[in-house]
């Protein structure tokens, strides 16, 4: 019977014989070890220094969210408390309110959320948030939440969710819109939404 | 001249610092570069300031002495390991003579006739800081370490002085300069004495308690060896007198088997006297970086001993080798002056 093929080709057989002269005085294996070591000494370093290098991150990349605005600048959420039930991590918390007729250019429907809140810490960027919601309102982003030294800065508000007013500077979640999840809205149940 | 010698051991002194303060740094850039990283990068351009900010963390810890600690012992250790670390550069010839102002200096702290057996006593006056520190701690895992540090200290001295004594039967004379002004006439040491070399390289590994002979820290048998119970700058100045002892060395190694600060042909050049000395010292400091280059490689290459490895390798590797190095110098030798007439 022929030996088995090994499993991978980095399989070596282990003996336990008698070192020859050559092993047993160690250096020929130390300098064979030096020069390994110091080709990867004039190596390329794979390193990315990152606050000022960034990998590139995929377009669908699940990172810090966004609360959309509709094309009027009007907020998109209606705090309808579906996102919240959906995180499997509880991270997500929000207070709701009645629009007044002043605030219409403020909200797109008669509901509100008047504290929107994502513990950062307690996130685990599933993005079953964006999946749950109604209102196309919260969408997980390309971005990254950047690190501090205390925890209360992790509780992220509405001042940070809530996309600018500014239509210059909305942020862009079309790499999340897959040819798969348009076609998913173009169901009729969801025109409400568009 | 009194004054001159003693600026000149203050200018040694801050050099020697220095050099072991960046020799960390030096550490672990080598370290991250022969490990496809780049190492310390954010303390100023290229992390240059990094031995700054360790020592200033090494200053700010808590300084804890264990209840069970023999509380003179224990600030004793420390202390003698780094004044002895900082003690042997005095013999070593930096540098030729400098003619500065009318006067001619020598680039040495003071030349003894008996030279290497200096760095030889000082340097095994280094282990009591090790045995203290570890005996002191009152903690097993220190006091094995500390105990590794002075069999591996005895057991590797007598490979050193064994490839010393075939060196100085070769030069004639145990004085450093000595050597050094016998090797810029005859050629470099590790000419004729490429077995010794080798047994004073591996032997300097062991001595300086570098890796692979790291036995006495060895963290993964003894959590730090000698120094577990040791924090602040008490622990600094272990690390301090490690570096320290490794550029001193290098040092060594570069004055006796490579000429020191002799550089082949410099002298036919017909430079300034003064000019011809800098480029003499620069060349020695060149010498020891790479040897000092040279123990960080093999630090980072190289798998730890085991502890019954490395007693046979000093014992019945090293001693019989050194014994056949003196046996066959001296033949050679005498045979050659024979020949001669």
């Amino acid at each position: 019977m022929s030996a088995p093929k090994p499993l991978t080709d980095r399989s070596r057989v282990v003996s336990d014989k008698r070192m020859t002269l050559m092993e047993r005085i160690y250096l020929p294996a130390m300098v064979a070890g030096l020069l390994i070591t110091i080709k990867h000494f004039f190596r390329r370093k794979p390193t990315i220094r990152y606050p000022e290098q960034e990998r590139p991150r995929p377009a669908v990349y699940r990172g810090r969210h966004v609360l959309k605005r509709d094309e009027q600048g009007r907020e998109r959420c209606t705090a309808c408390g579906l996102c919240a039930v959906a995180c499997p991590a509880e991270a997500i918390s929000m207070v709701a309110d009645e629009r007044r007729p002043d605030e219409a250019h403020l909200y797109r429907e008669e509901k509100y959320a008047r504290i929107y809140q994502i513990d950062m810490l307690c996130c685990i960027y599933c993005g079953l948030c964006e999946e749950a919601c109604p209102k196309e309102a919260i969408f997980l982003t390309d971005r990254l939440v950047k690190a501090d030294h205390l925890r209360m800065p992790f509780v992220f508000g509405k001042d940070e969710l809530v996309e600018p007013l500014d239509p210059a500077k909305r942020i862009d979640v079309s790499g999340r819109q897959t040819a798969a999840v348009l076609k998913f809205k173009q169901n009729p149940r969801y025109a409400h939404n568009r | 001249m009194t004054l001159a010698t003693a600026l000149f051991l203050l200018v040694l002194f801050v050099i020697t610092l220095t050099v072991a303060a960046y020799s960390t740094y030096a550490e672990r850039k080598v370290a991250a570069f022969l490990q496809d990283r780049i190492g310390p990068d954010r303390a100023g351009p290229f992390g240059i300031l990094q031995p700054l900010a360790d020592g200033t963390k090494m200053f700010m810890k808590e300084d804890f002495i264990p209840a069970a600690a023999n509380r003179r012992l224990f600030t004793l250790g420390p202390a003698i390991a780094m004044v002895t670390a900082l003690m042997t550069g005095v013999v070593i010839p930096w540098g030729g003579e400098l003619t500065l102002f009318g006067e001619t200096f020598k680039l040495q702290g003071t030349d003894p006739e008996i030279g290497i057996l200096y760095v030889f006593a000082i340097v095994s006056i280094g282990v009591y800081g090790i045995m203290l520190g570890g005996w002191a701690s009152n903690n097993k895992y220190a006091l094995l370490g500390s105990v590794r540090a002075a069999s591996q200290m005895v057991s590797y001295e007598l490979g050193l002085g064994l490839s010393i004594v075939a060196l100085v039967m070769l030069n004639g004379t145990l004085s450093l300069g000595g050597i050094v002004e016998h090797q810029a006439a005859n050629g470099w040491n590790i000419l004729y004495q490429p077995l010794g070399f080798l047994i004073f390289l591996v032997c300097a590994f062991a001595e300086t308690n570098r890796s692979p002979f790291d036995m006495p820290e060895c963290e993964t048998e003894l959590v730090g060896g000698y120094h577990t119970e040791f924090s602040s700058m008490k622990l600094g100045f272990f690390l301090f007198a490690e570096y320290t002892n490794m550029f001193i060395s290098s040092a060594v190694i570069s004055t006796l088997y490579f000429g020191g600060y002799h550089v082949p042909g410099l002298d036919r050049l017909g430079l300034d006297p003064n000019l011809t000395t800098l480029i003499g010292t620069a060349a020695l400091f060149a010498k020891t970086f790479f040897f000092i280059f040279f123990f960080m490689w093999v630090r980072w290459s190289t798998p730890r001993f085991r502890f019954d490895q490395l007693m046979n390798l000093g014992w019945k590797g090293l001693i019989p080798l050194g014994i056949a190095n003196v046996l066959i110098t001296g033949t050679v030798y005498h045979l050659v002056e024979l020949w001669k007439g």
